[in-house]
Formats: structure tokens, C-alpha cells, sequence
């Protein structure tokens, strides 16, 4: 069947010369779910209940109190089973997961492959059908698997002890500032040491966990060359100092060499050092926390160790600590005595838990799963590779007309933060519209934390997992929107193009007479007269 | 031909022929010179003490095996809940949130990550009907961090510092909240009464103060029982000027009221009921919902998505909500801290939600409160058993087995023998119960599951 009028004389060779992606994203336009209802669908049928149970003990429903039985069902939709499905299937599509883009773009999140066999192992009901309360003979896989891990991220680091409960980094810092605080009341100091301090560069839950443990939140400045200024922290630091925490390197991407000369400053002041390793990725089987003096750190299972982010979780923040610290790990811990893996429970000056039962062991099967993939010489080609990328990702950039990364220039590990400040000088181009127009060839971006210490910032982490010719392709796109600021700085400012979405009239989403955080307040908001 | 040539499957500049032109390209002569900032006694001089890489095929046999070492509560009848339980998860919940667009999505932006913010916005939606209110938050770690969290919003909002929470919960929550809310909020516990297990009026009449920022209690509690009392706790906590704050199990709302038709201001809870695996306790999910009152709202330390029109006319647009509260704009300065918490587990429970529909959760709800009641009812036929509390419940129920003579360690040791997970013992916890341990029947269990119980409890006892 022919399909077009369209003729040509000879077959040719179809020109693929473009130098970015022609993309555009999926739109599917598709409705809010409560649209899709229709009264007398439904998507799936509940176990029914045997007769015989009925006949026993009634409706039950009449044993409850008038006060407390539901008046009305819930006004949820009503859909059969294949339109739900076509429904999340559509927005799905609607998403730029890392398993589509380069995603380099996010810098400080390592957005690296997720092995697909993780995803089976973690899916099999071996995993999914376990209750945290059965009993520890019948877990023994798990716990084998949790020890080992452990001994794993013991070697990656030097600390004695990890526990994997916290949910995330925010949860891991704040474990961290826990455990802090409890040491200093151990010994007596814990009113007297109530001030934190950290950087600037440092995660915003870095201070936020810090505060809701309420300490005093202190940031030491960066120097000229971008490392914390050690001899401002050497003014900062007193009896009241509890702790120091930082990154090394932090997102600029630059070791700090006097690392050890930090950790000493605060431990003479008879402060705890304390390691945020997010940016554990170009680190491993190449230096650990012990020897730079740290008394803890913590890992991302969801960055570093290939658990996939799940759109924000569920995640680990595997937190590690020095012998001496390990009574104030949260517990239960597992253990083993040569024959029997167990739970450990008498942490006698635990901190109490952070999250329900052990964490999330998915993402711990992941991780320990993805340690026996790569061995220990795999994992440090990740780190090796990794920081190539990203040197070679740096080295390019830097040929980009308006983009710079600030500090001293030489070499940098795992990322950097760059800057657009001199785009936006030239051509009033932001970092927000470069932005929007990434995404018009493919391509995730992202800024940086707050605050932007870095102006017009961009961060970058090109991880281990993408291939030169990947690197290129996203370079390449940088390279056409600067080429376009300078030329026809419009196509940037009124981006995105090609994506599902536009730019949202975001001042309703700040008022709160306008702001509709849920459909039902939407439709009472919007109600016509 | 050299295998060491090849690249590891998930590093593909590892490839000799890449990686020299990579150093090349910028001018290092090998991988070191990229560290040679790191001072040589931070370099880690020895390898690592870890296992050889193993091949993808390898691997599977490797993690099979030791997974093959775990017994699943599919491959026994399990009666274990007490903050984790067993439910029938749809395939379309599964099905969606293993789509790799979900699954390896973090941050994107609102234009390119519509997808996502939508599903979220859906998932606060649904579940806000089912809690009959008006404001629901992107999930947060678990229900434990979610009643801590709507404490402190409740501290800052009444500007008071203390917290009354139910003795009748779960003592790993109890943990966890007095870690979120120290060092400036103090915990003080409310009694239960021996009799049904639901709040003692008087213990908490006797304990409110001025300084009461909130009182909490979940329905239905950590024991079991239905807690029937609802609206006269939240009058006296409004009445001392307290704000009050209510822990559900949402899939009992489909048949019980929503807190927020008793009094609730703030209601949390657990969303892994909702169409989410156990996973070992990974599947624990929390959420937060008040009403649409910006004194609430603004105290929020979590995203909250709502929905906003687009430079397009027509078009459907999503973003933050107040995004200044939050800590990622303010660091310190913003309402507690917000980060990676359990999103996926948000969007399955608005696939489950969506798919079950308001029959679906009627009907779910009722088979359960059926099932359970049942199981109670043949279990304390047997003589020596006995429900410790008389009170209405819904899918968990105390089970007092002092008068057989016999540990519920005992007991349940001999339960396993026969391929049965028994209650959760609370004698470590609730020593002043006697053997007592926690059942959990949900409709997952079929009448033949609760008769196996009964008669291999009529066996051991």
C-alpha cells in the first residue's frame, strides 16, 4: 500500500549530519484521573469473602459506632482496569527518566545506570513478600546479604560500623546530627556544644537536619580558590563547637588536600567530623573517610550504588561510623557469630530509630547486588571513569563561549558547578533559560542548591555511565544554545519548544486564595458562577 | 585477543581505545594525574577486600541463592502486621511502577517531568478524598515521620513545645518521634484503657496544659482497637487550645470516618496499604493531610504539587506550591527538611486508589473488618484464648494467651514448625498485658488460612 505521493529516483543514503537531537517529547494531553470516571466502572475486583465467614459474624460493619462508620464512599473515580493503565502509561511517557536522556545534568545526584537485573531481583516476591517482623531464621538471605554490604561500604570507607535505616541523605544527615547530639549528652556536653558547623556548598538538609536537632547553624566561607577557609574555621571552632560537616570534594568538584588539617582543627576544639560522601561516586578504592579524620559518613545507595531514584525515593543513606560511635548507631544492627546472621539490639546509647524497622532492604539487595558486579576493581574504574568523564566533560566546557567554573582551575573529581554568568552578561540568557531549552534536544539540566554561591550556576556530573560519544552529544547541546544566546537569544528565552509541557503561571501556585494542591480543591476554586 | 580489552558492561569509557583518547583530549598523561590533588597518605594503598566482579549470568545465580535462604509470607500464612501488612496489590500497581520513565525520574522540571508531577498531584488528590480533606503532601519516609513531622507543624503553629501522644502505638514510632521532635518538643504518653485498649479520657484531661502543642492517637490504634472516642479527644485538645493530630490506616476509610469528620486538624498515615509490596518494611510510605487553611499549609516541610494553567491555553501545568518554605530554598530557615523520601510509593498508592475506586474500598474495608473478626472469634473459642480487648476493631487484634501456661514464644515457635507466621509478640513491649501477641488478618487471608491457625493453635495449646 502506497502511504504518500512522495517519489525519488534512487535510494540515498538519508543525511544524519544534524549536531543536536531533533527531539520532541511525548504530549499525550491526557486528563486528570478524576475526568476519566464513569460511574459503574471499576478497575479490579477485591477477594471476595467466604459465605460461611459472613454467616458467622454479619456485615461487621454495624459494630462500629455511628460516629465512626463512613457516611459517604469516597469520591474517588471510577475506571475499568485498561484506562487506568492507559492513563499512567500516557503520563509516564510525560517523564524524562535518566533511562532516556543523558542525565548528566543533575549534577550532585549521580544519575547512573540502574542494572535491570537489580530490578528483578528486588521485584521477586523473595523480596516483596517479606514482613520486617518474621523470624530471623527465615530472613537469613536478606541479613546475609545486609552483613555483607556492610562489610563492603567498611572497606570503601574505613568506619567500623554502617546501618542502613535512614531513608535517604536528608535522613542519613540527620542521623548524623542525632547521633551528634547524643554523643555530646553522653558525655555530658550536650547543652554546651550546640553549634554546627558547615558550608555553603554543603546540601540544604545539611543545615535543615542540623537545625531540627537544634543546633546553631554556622557556615565557615569558602576561600578564593573555592576550598573552606581553614583558618576562618580555626577562628569558628570552641567549646562549643559539636560538629563539622562537609563534603570533600564538595559539588565544585575540587579535593580539599588539607582535608586532615580540618578534621584535626575540630577535633582539638572536641568537635565530631562528620562526612557527607553524596559525592562518594569518584572516591571509591582511591581515598576513604577514616584516613581524612572523619568520625562518620554516609553513602547514597540511590546515587553512588545504582539504586534508581524512583522519582524521590524510596532510598538509603547507608551511615557509617567509627567504633567508638557505633553504640549510638539507630537499631536494630545486623550481626553475625560465624553460623547465624541476627539483629543486634542492645546499642546502649542508640539514638532510637529514624525510620520503621531496617529502611528500605530493596535498596540494599540493590546495592550489594551492584558491589558484585563491578568487584573491587570495578569499583574503582567507577571512580577512575567517573572522574575522567567528568575532566573531560570540564576540559570542554570550558571551550563553550559564556560558561566558566569558578575557583581554581586544574583538576576536579567527580562534578563541578559551573557558572553561565558571562552568557548572561553578553546576552541577558540565564541559567533558567538554558534550562527550559535543554530539554528541546533531550537533555535534563539542573541549576545547583541554594544559595547560588556560584552565579547563574549549572552542575554536572557526567558519573561513570555514559559514553564519550553521549558526553559529546550533550556538550554539543550546550555548545548550540550559547551559539543561539549570542545569535538569537529569543528561541532560548521562550523555551520549551518541544517538550510535553509549557511554562506554568507559577504565581498562583504562591497565593494561597488561588493554589490548588489537590483536584477537589481545584474544583472548588474554580467553580463557576 | 585479550578479554581485558572490553569494557564492563556498565562503564563504557572503560574501553582502552576511549579512555586514551579521552586522556588525550585533555592533556593527562594517565588516570592518576586526575588525582593527584589527593595527598598520598589519604590514598587508599591497599585493594579492597571485596569479592571479584561477577558476570550478569553469574550474579543471578549468586542472588538466587541467597534469596532462595529467605521463606516469604506467600510461601507460609502470615498473621504479622503491626505497621507493616499484607494486602491484595493489584498488577496495574506493579505494572506502573516499574515503568522505567517512573523508576529512573528524580528532579526533573515541571515542563519536561509533567508526567511526574502529575501522578503526584493525582495521588494527593485521591487519597484527599479518602481522608476528606483538601491538602495532601508528596509522601514522606514512613508514617512514623509523618505523625513527627505533623507534631512539629503543630508546635510551630500553637507556638507551644508539648506533645501528648497515645501510649497505644507503635513503640518503634514512639522512638521515632522522640528523635524528630527533640531536643525542644517533650513527649509525654497518654494511658490506654486495660479494658478496650482505646484512650483514657481522665489520663489525658489530667495532662493537658497551656503549653499542650497537640495531642496525638491513631484510629485504629497500634492494639487494634477502633478508638470510638475521636471527637471528644479532639474537643478537649481544642478546648486547652492544642492542635489535634490523628494517625489512620487508610485502607480502613473506605468503611470507617475519616478523622477529619471527628476533629482531626492534621491526618497521617501509612500509604503502603495502598497497593505497595511489604518489602521487607521497604514499602513504608508516609503522608500528611490537613485542610486547605494557609496557617497549616505554609508549615509543611514537603512538596506539595498542585495545579496551575501554562503559557498554553488548554493546557494542564504542575509545580511547587509555596516552594519558599521549604528547606531547599531556605536551607535552615525553612520548615524542617525535605529531600528523597518515598515518591514512587505515593504514585502506586494513587494507581491503587484510582483502580479500586470507591466500591473497591468499601468493599475491601468490610472484607477485611469480616475476615478479622472471624479469625478472632475461632481463636478465642479455644479454650485459654482469649481477645484482650473488648472493643470493636479492624484488621489487627490482641490475642491473650496467659491462661494456656504457654510463651507466646513458645507458641509462635511452634506455629512456624507448621508454616504459620503467628502475631507479633508484644511481650517485650506491653509486658503488663501477659502473653499477649498482635494478629493481623487483612483479605489476603482466606477462610482456610484463619482454620489452618485455629487448628494448629488447638494442636500446639
Amino acid at each position: 500500500m502506497k502511504t504518500s505521493e512522495g517519489t525519488i529516483d534512487k535510494m540515498k543514503r538519508i543525511p544524519r549530519d544534524h549536531k543536536v537531537r531533533r527531539f520532541h517529547q511525548a504530549k499525550w494531553d491526557e486528563p486528570v484521573i478524576f475526568e476519566l470516571s464513569q460511574p459503574g466502572e471499576r478497575g479490579v475486583e477485591v477477594p471476595p469473602v467466604e459465605p460461611q465467614i459472613v454467616e458467622t459474624v454479619g456485615d461487621c460493619l454495624s459494630q462500629l459506632p455511628d460516629s465512626l462508620r463512613r457516611k459517604k464512599r469516597p469520591n474517588l473515580p471510577e475506571i475499568s482496569q485498561y484506562r487506568v493503565i492507559r492513563h499512567y502509561s500516557r503520563i509516564s511517557q510525560e517523564v524524562l527518566g535518566s533511562d532516556f536522556n543523558v542525565e548528566i545534568g543533575q549534577g550532585t545526584c549521580t544519575m547512573k545506570y540502574s542494572p535491570k537485573i537489580n530490578e528483578r531481583f528486588v521485584r521477586s516476591p523473595k523480596m516483596a513478600e517479606l514482613h520486617p517482623l518474621q523470624d530471623e531464621s527465615t530472613v537469613q538471605g536478606m541479613l546475609e546479604m545486609t552483613y555483607q554490604l556492610d562489610l563492603y561500604l567498611r572497606e570503601i570507607s574505613g568506619m567500623d560500623k554502617f546501618s542502613f535505616q535512614p531513608g535517604s541523605g536528608t535522613q542519613a544527615l540527620f542521623t548524623q546530627a542525632s547521633i551528634v547530639r547524643k554523643y555530646h549528652e553522653s558525655r555530658g556536653e550536650g547543652e554546651q556544644r550546640n553549634e554546627f558547623i558547615t558550608t555553603h556548598f554543603s546540601h540544604p538538609s545539611q543545615a535543615a537536619t542540623a537545625a531540627v536537632k537544634g543546633f546553631k547553624i554556622i557556615y565557615v566561607p569558602a576561600d578564593e580558590n573555592g576550598y573552606p577557609d581553614l583558618e576562618a574555621l580555626k577562628e569558628l571552632v570552641s567549646e562549643r563547637t559539636a560538629a563539622f560537616a562537609v563534603a570533600n570534594p564538595e559539588d565544585t568538584g575540587i579535593y580539599n588536600s588539607r582535608i586532615k588539617e580540618f578534621t584535626d582543627v575540630v577535633h582539638a576544639a572536641g568537635g565530631l567530623c562528620c562526612y557527607d560522601q553524596a559525592n562518594a561516586n569518584g572516591l571509591l578504592g582511591i581515598t576513604r573517610a577514616l584516613e581524612a579524620g572523619f568520625d562518620m559518613c554516609f553513602f547514597n545507595l540511590h546515587k553512588t550504588f545504582s539504586v534508581p531514584h524512583a522519582c524521590g525515593g524510596p532510598a538509603t543513606g547507608a551511615i557509617g561510623v567509627t567504633a567508638e560511635l557505633a553504640p549510638f548507631l539507630p537499631g536494630p544492627i545486623v550481626d553475625f557469630d560465624g553460623e547465624r546472621y541476627f539483629y543486634k539490639r542492645d546499642l546502649k546509647n542508640s539514638i532510637g530509630k529514624v525510620r520503621s524497622f531496617y529502611g528500605v532492604p530493596p535498596a540494599v539487595l540493590r546495592s550489594y547486588a551492584w558491589v558484585r558486579a563491578l568487584g573491587a576493581d570495578g569499583l574503582k574504574e567507577v571512580a577512575e571513569i567517573a572522574c575522567l568523564n567528568n575532566n573531560y566533560l570540564y576540559h570542554k566546557i570550558l571551550q563553550i563561549r559564556g560558561a566558566s567554573a569558578p575557583y581554581i582551575q586544574g583538576r576536579r573529581l567527580e562534578q563541578v558547578r559551573y557558572s553561565w554568568q558571562q552568557l548572561k552578561e553578553d546576552t541577558g540568557v540565564t541559567t533558567y533559560d538554558v534550562q527550559r531549552r535543554m530539554v528541546d534536544f533531550a537533555h535534563h539540566y539542573w541549576t545547583s542548591h541554594h544559595p547560588y554561591v556560584v552565579p547563574e550556576p549549572f552542575t554536572l556530573e557526567p558519573t561513570e555511565s555514559y559514553s564519550m560519544a553521549e558526553l559529546d552529544e550533550y556538550i554539543a547541546a550546550l555548545t548550540h544554545i550559547s551559539q543561539e544566546a549570542y545569535e538569537n537569544p529569543e528561541i532560548v528565552k521562550t523555551a520549551p519548544h518541544n517538550s510535553t509541557g509549557h511554562r506554568v503561571l507559577e504565581s498562583v501556585l504562591d497565593d494561597p486564595d488561588q493554589w490548588c494542591i489537590t483536584w477537589r480543591a481545584y474544583l472548588k476554586k474554580t467553580a463557576q458562577e | 585477543m585479550s578479554v581485558q580489552r572490553y569494557a564492563h558492561p556498565y562503564i563504557p569509557n572503560s574501553a582502552p581505545e576511549v579512555k586514551e583518547k579521552m586522556l588525550a583530549e585533555i592533556g593527562f598523561a594517565s588516570i592518576e594525574d586526575i588525582f593527584a590533588d589527593i595527598p598520598g597518605e589519604l590514598r587508599l594503598k591497599e585493594k579492597m577486600n571485596i569479592p571479584k566482579a561477577l558476570t550478569e549470568y553469574e550474579l543471578e545465580r549468586h542472588v538466587n541463592k541467597l534469596m532462595n535462604k529467605n521463606q516469604t509470607t506467600k510461601e507460609n500464612i502470615s498473621f504479622l502486621g503491626a505497621g507493616c501488612w499484607p494486602h491484595f496489590v493489584p498488577a496495574v500497581c506493579g505494572e506502573i511502577n516499574s515503568r522505567a520513565e517512573f523508576v529512573t525520574a528524580y528532579a526533573g522540571e515541571p515542563y519536561e517531568d509533567k508526567g511526574r508531577f502529575q501522578a503526584l498531584f493525582e495521588y494527593q488528590s485521591l487519597v484527599a478524598e479518602l481522608v476528606d480533606m483538601d491538602v495532601v503532601n508528596v509522601p514522606t519516609f514512613d508514617w512514623a515521620q509523618a505523625a513527627s513531622t505533623a507534631l512539629r507543624m503543630a508546635a510551630r503553629i500553637t507556638k507551644r513545645t508539648e506533645l501528648l501522644i497515645s501510649k497505644n502505638i507503635h513503640p518503634d514510632k514512639l522512638l521515632i518521634i522522640k528523635n524528630y521532635t527533640s531536643p525542644d518538643l517533650t513527649v509525654t504518653l497518654i494511658d490506654f484503657e486495660n479494658e478496650t485498649g482505646t484512650l483514657d479520657l481522665n489520663d489525658l484531661k489530667a495532662k493537658l496544659t497551656v503549653n499542650t502543642a497537640a495531642v496525638y492517637f491513631e484510629n485504629p490504634t497500634f492494639l487494634g482497637s477502633v478508638e470510638v472516642n475521636g471527637q471528644m479527644i479532639a474537643d478537649l485538645a481544642h478546648g486547652a487550645g492544642a492542635i489535634c493530630v490523628v494517625g489512620v490506616d487508610p485502607i480502613s476509610l473506605g468503611v470507617m470516618e475519616s478523622p477529619a469528620n471527628y476533629g482531626a486538624d492534621i491526618v497521617c498515615g501509612d500509604l503502603q496499604p495502598l497497593g505497595v509490596h511489604m518489602h521487607y518494611g521497604g514499602g513504608q510510605s508516609g503522608f500528611i493531610a490537613t485542610h486547605d487553611d494557609p496557617t497549616f499549609v505554609m508549615e509543611y516541610p514537603s512538596r506539595l504539587f498542585g495545579i496551575a494553567p501554562t503559557e498554553v491555553e488548554g493546557e494542564y501545568g504542575f509545580g511547587d506550591v509555596a516552594y519558599d518554605r521549604t528547606s531547599f530554598a531556605k536551607r535552615e530557615k525553612g520548615k524542617e527538611s525535605v529531600g528523597t523520601q518515598t515518591a514512587l510509593w505515593g504514585i502506586t498508592a494513587g494507581v491503587y486508589l484510582a483502580t479500586m475506586g470507591p466500591v473497591g474500598m468499601e468493599e475491601v474495608g468490610q472484607g477485611i473488618m469480616q475476615r478479622s473478626q472471624y479469625a478472632a472469634k475461632q481463636l478465642a473459642a479455644i479454650p485459654g484464648v482469649e481477645a484482650k480487648f473488648a472493643a470493636p476493631f479492624f484488621k489487627e487484634f490482641v490475642i491473650d494467651f496467659t491462661q494456656t501456661g504457654k510463651t507466646v514464644k513458645d507458641i509462635n515457635a511452634a506455629l512456624l514448625a507448621k508454616g504459620i507466621f503467628g502475631g507479633v509478640d508484644l511481650t517485650e513491649h506491653y509486658p503488663e498485658l501477659g502473653q499477649c501477641a498482635l494478629y493481623c488478618v487483612t483479605e489476603v487471608h482466606t477462610q482456610e488460612d484463619i482454620d489452618t491457625l485455629v487448628a494448629a493453635m488447638k494442636s500446639i495449646l
